[in-house]
């Protein structure tokens, strides 16, 4: 029987969740006997060559190419697991969402702030190939269905290895109070 | 949601309104400098100036030993007060759904063509300011609003027209042509029929032990007629029983169900009644002050109820040694703009001067209510029919109606409908009784109690209206078969809710907001089979909530479910658990013009 | 003061008149989930959460006195799926950001939703505007983590005296006022009792924050309540 295939992704995230993953020490040697690997920044397959089983996000949405790559994972995943608070609430990005518009947010980090320097054309980054940035930060589910939702920031490399264990066994999964956690 | 019903989202403008320092202090001495009348004094500053603005917030602070938030929790609690700017005519629209009904739409377009500015806003002359504001108790003479305390009905646009016109002249409001209230009684029954003189009923109660007279009302059965039923006699038998410095009689004129109108015409009509129904019951429960809640909406009958009560004084049935057996005397106490004062211990809390938020029971208002003493608080139609009860006799009574609700109940009617109005009616009638009676062809639902009570189907029009079946204080709209039920009735009740809760119980503040966030999405037809499950699985969590409000807040959606299932299924998508309201090009809209670039929407 | 016998959860217990079920119930060992009462204040029954069946009729235990026989059961799957929607609701209604919070790991809201196993809110978030208010000098009131439990309401300035916080508003748009006049000359300890008053990260004191590292906060390893069943386990 081949091996169950995941893929991970980090959208509007900073990768913390990834580092915790890796953070499972001895057991990545299990889980590559476990699963095996397709997109993903871990072994650099950059699109998807097949179906997965499993898609793991990290991030939510703040501009079109996270929704993007979002809505692959949902294509070509089974199951979708988030894991991190930025893809479950908005997570840090999504301070933005109670503070500020969009308008006020770019203004600031491209003309008004301080630290701005060299725009004296006053420029917002337009060029065609950039990604658009969207309104506010969506967290996941309200782009796509998402199945599992793990908290942290990051999770626990325990929560992260007790989930995917019990995804790809079928088994219960083990959630003990210490390692549920929103930080 | 943002359909502002106050004018305090506004920024003061420094020097367009104050209310000078000898006025306040006239004002505060008037009412003794007591923080218990702090709705008094709100009231009369804003009157007088258009506004309370943070200068006389702090004066009033410093005059009655308060601190500035304490005033401001009041002061922000009510939304016919305002902190910021004035208008000198602030023009309060209906928004209920019989106003929708009734071409609120036109009328409100109207107003903001001629006076220039949308709702929410104020003209930039200061002249006029158009606000919303929730059931006004007119809905049988709908589209209606409120200019200065007088009320101005059956609007139309002409009539809107001049009215603008001669508030852009200055007009003083009195002699604005149009402000015109209807009694429209549609059918009068024995308690409003006045068959007995005045002072009649509480001549034969002195007569009697107050005990006596309580076990009159108790062989009547008369049951509590806001809208909770409880049985009255037990109410005046144990606030008569409980201990206190002073008992206290309070009617509960706060009628602030949308629908509901009955209690401004008996108030209208018979206000003599209501006051010697008050004084009955301060003599059952030995108390000598009365109060009279009257809901803000209804100040235009301010100084007609004053004579009334001075004239009743004059007669001595009202003040000292009233037939040489007790001294009972009234004072009439406004509210602010909150129906959730309607509940009781809301009312109570209200009238001391604070937020309208319902008190945690026990203890109950009969033990410990205004002032913390004991204190009995009946409904307008209740004490009415005390008068008759007394001089009629219990027996009397219980031939009307049925064995569970004896004797009459008014019934207040509107929506789509020939003749809309107040309607005495002996409990036990059907809605196909009401609906014959006020002409109603083609209808789709009747909603039975107003928002907090049931929109039945026209399977249930042969149930009976009464406690034992179909409960209510009495307001009944009827809803054409030409009105979407979901959007311009239910969102409109929901979004009532979301307004009125006093905020305190978190499901009542956050699950109302939620409901109304759910329905939206079906209504944009993104529902789910899964968002009406959850939406009655929260009924759990709303019945969790202090006050009879936060119990209903949720009715409009959970009875229509109940009732009209069809509607909701109609608009749900079929065989999916999920859909995803993210919408790419509207998302990406505003930074692409702040970048000054296209969306490129080409890969989705 | 008289005695009463009350039944909690099948057991019967003694209590004093005028007690409130969840005062009864938290001395002999029982937890009862709270969030806007705090021993010592006088009770609001604002939150809901100790909601319980109360002669088999759902009251919030915190402001429920007990009577003679009164029979109390304090969870069922019911009840905890009640509560567990109120966590919710409070997560979707404000923003809780708790990576970057400083009470995170000793916040009671966030400690009743790893208590509920919250992995995600029901809801959907709201995101609503509130502002962050910095003006007295010794606390800050960041209106966006604020449940508006009144507790500070409530504990801070005395009754009767006038009030240093306040509601303002009504319904969704309430939010706690601060009189930045009665609390301009705000001792420390003050400041700290007003920040212990807040179940959630809303007042802070300035300065502070973050002094504890993860993994020994207050709810780091083990649920909220805790402690009173182990006291409960002992009876």
């Amino acid at each position: 029987m081949s091996k169950p295939v995941v893929a991970t992704t980090s959208l509007a995230g900073c990768f913390g969740c990834h580092m915790s993953l890796l953070d499972i020490d001895e057991r990545i040697l299990d889980l590559i006997e476990l699963v095996e690997f397709n997109k993903s920044p871990i072994d650099d397959i950059k699109t998807f060559t097949k179906e997965c089983d499993i898609g793991i996000i990290e991030g939510g949405c703040c501009n079109s190419e996270n929704v993007h790559v979002l809505k692959e994972f949902r294509k070509h995943c089974k199951t979708l697991v988030v894991i991190g608070e930025c893809g479950r609430t908005g997570g840090l990005p999504a301070m933005r969402n109670n503070n500020a518009s969009i308008t006020e947010c770019l203004e600031e980090a491209y003309l008004n702030c301080v630290s701005v320097q060299a725009n004296d054309e006053k420029i917002i980054p337009n060029d065609d190939e950039l990604p658009m940035i969207l309104d506010r930060v969506y967290p996941c589910n309200e782009v796509v269905k998402i199945d599992y939702f793990l908290p942290g920031c990051a999770p626990r490399a325990d929560l992260i290895w007790n989930a995917l264990v019990a995804l790809v066994t079928g088994d219960e999964m083990n959630l003990p109070y210490e390692v549920v956690k929103y930080d | 949601m943002d359909n502002h019903k106050s004018q305090k989202s506004f920024v003061a403008d420094g020097n367009h309104c104050s209310c000078d320092c000898s006025s306040l202090h006239t004002i505060l001495a008037k009412y003794d400098n007591d923080s218990s009348r702090l709705m008094d004094i709100l009231i009369a500053v804003q009157e007088k100036a258009g506004c309370i603005q943070e200068k006389a917030v702090k004066e009033i602070a410093k005059a009655l030993n308060l601190s500035k938030v304490d005033v401001e929790q009041t002061l922000s609690f009510y939304h016919f007060f305002s902190d910021g700017a004035k208008a000198d005519y602030a023009v309060y629209l209906n928004d209920s759904v019989v106003a929708e009904m009734m071409g609120r739409e036109d009328i409100a377009k109207t107003f903001e063509e001629e006076v220039g500015v949308t709702f929410g806003k104020i003209s930039e002359d200061g002249k006029i300011g158009l606000f919303n504001t929730s059931c006004i108790g007119m809905n049988d003479q709908e589209p209606a609003a409120i200019i200065n305390q007088r009320v101005f009905t059956k609007l139309t646009p002409e009539k809107v027209r001049k009215i603008v016109i001669e508030m852009k002249n200055g007009k003083s409001i009195d002699d604005i042509v149009g402000s015109n209230v209807e009694n429209n009684i549609k059918k009068q029954g024995p308690i409003l029929t006045k068959d007995i003189e005045v002072g009649e009923g509480l001549k034969k109660a002195v007569e009697m032990k107050p005990e006596t007279l309580i076990e009159e009302v108790r062989q009547s059965n008369l049951r509590g007629r806001g809208g909770a039923g409880f049985p009255t006699a037990m109410k005046w038998k144990f606030c008569r029983e409980a201990a206190g410095d002073k008992h206290f009689v309070m009617c509960n004129a706060d009628e602030g169900e949308p629908g509901t109108f009955k209690d401004r015409v008996i108030l209208t009509e018979r206000p003599e009644m209501v006051f010697e129904g008050m004084a009955i019951a301060g003599y059952a429960i030995g108390a000598e002050e009365g109060i009279l809640y009257l809901r803000y909406e209804y100040k235009y009958m301010q100084s007609f109820l004053e004579n009334v009560l001075q004239e009743m004084r004059s007669k001595k049935l009202l003040g000292e040694n009233i037939f040489g057996k007790f001294n009972f005397d009234i004072r009439i106490q406004f509210g602010g703009g909150a129906y959730v004062c309607g509940e009781e211990s809301a009312l109570i809390e209200s009238a001391e001067g604070k937020r309208g938020e319902p008190r945690d029971r026990p203890p109950f208002p009969v033990v410990k209510g205004y002032m913390q003493q004991p204190t009995s608080v009946n409904n307008v139609e209740t004490l009415s029919a005390v008068v008759k009860i007394i001089n009629k006799g219990a027996k009397w009574y219980r031939s009307l109606g049925t064995i569970d609700s004896t004797g009459t109940k008014l019934m207040s009617i509107s929506g789509d409908c020939e003749k809309p109005g107040v309607y005495e009616m002996e409990w036990g009638f059907t809605v196909n009784d009401i609906l014959q009676m006020v002409g109603a062809k083609d209808v789709q639902a009747v909603q039975i109690g107003g928002p907090s009570g049931n929109c039945v189907n026209p399977a249930q029009f042969n149930r009976k209206v009464a406690y034992e079946d179909l409960s209510t204080g009495g307001a009944i709209i009827i809803i054409g078969k030409e009105r979407d039920l979901l959007k311009d009735v239910v969102l409109n009740f929901t979004n009532f809710f979301i307004e009125e809760s006093c905020g305190s119980c978190v499901p009542c503040r956050a699950m109302t907001v939620q409901y109304r966030n759910r329905l939206e999405k079906i209504l944009r037809g993104n529902g789910v089979a899964k968002d009406i499950e959850a939406m009655l699985e929260w009924e759990k969590v709303m019945k969790t909530n202090r006050c009879g409000l936060g119990h209903s807040a949720a009715n409009p959606i959970l009875t229509t479910i109940q009732n009209f299932r069809e509607l909701y299924d109609a608009k749900l998508q079929k065989d999916t658990d999920y859909v995803s309201e993210f919408n790419l090009e509207a998302a990406v809209q505003e930074s692409c013009k702040a970048a000054g670039r296209q969306p490129n929407l080409g890969g989705e | 003061m008289s005695m009463v016998i009350i039944t909690i959860n099948g057991k019967e217990f003694s209590a004093k008149t005028g007690e409130m079920v969840v005062d009864v119930a938290r001395k002999n060992g029982i937890y009862i989930p709270t969030l806007c009462n705090m021993e010592g204040v006088i009770p609001q029954g604002s939150c809901r959460i100790c909601t319980c069946l109360i002669d088999g009729r759902t009251m919030a235990a915190c402001t429920t006195p007990v009577s003679h026989r009164m029979n109390v059961e304090t969870n069922n799957a019911e009840l905890e799926k009640i509560r567990t929607t109120i966590v919710e609701l409070l997560f979707a209604e404000g923003n809780h950001y708790c990576p970057t919070c400083e009470r995170s790991g000793n916040c009671d809201l966030q400690a009743l939703a790893y208590r509920f196993n919250v992995l995600v809110s029901q809801f959907k978030q709201i995101f609503p505007t509130r502002n962050v208010d910095a003006k007295n000098p010794k606390i800050l009131i960041d209106h966006n983590r604020c449940i508006q439990c009144k507790r500070c309401i409530r504990r801070m300035g005395g009754s009767g005296k006038p009030a240093w916080f306040s509601f303002k508003d009504r319904g969704h748009k309430v939010k706690v006022n601060i009189d930045h006049e009665l609390t301009a000359d705000f001792t420390d300890e003050m400041a700290q009792k007003a920040m212990d008053t807040c179940p959630v990260g809303a007042i802070l004191k300035k300065e502070k924050g973050f002094d504890v590292p993860i993994g020994r906060r207050k709810y780091d390893t083990e649920p909220i309540g805790t402690e009173i069943e182990k006291e409960g386990a002992k009876l």
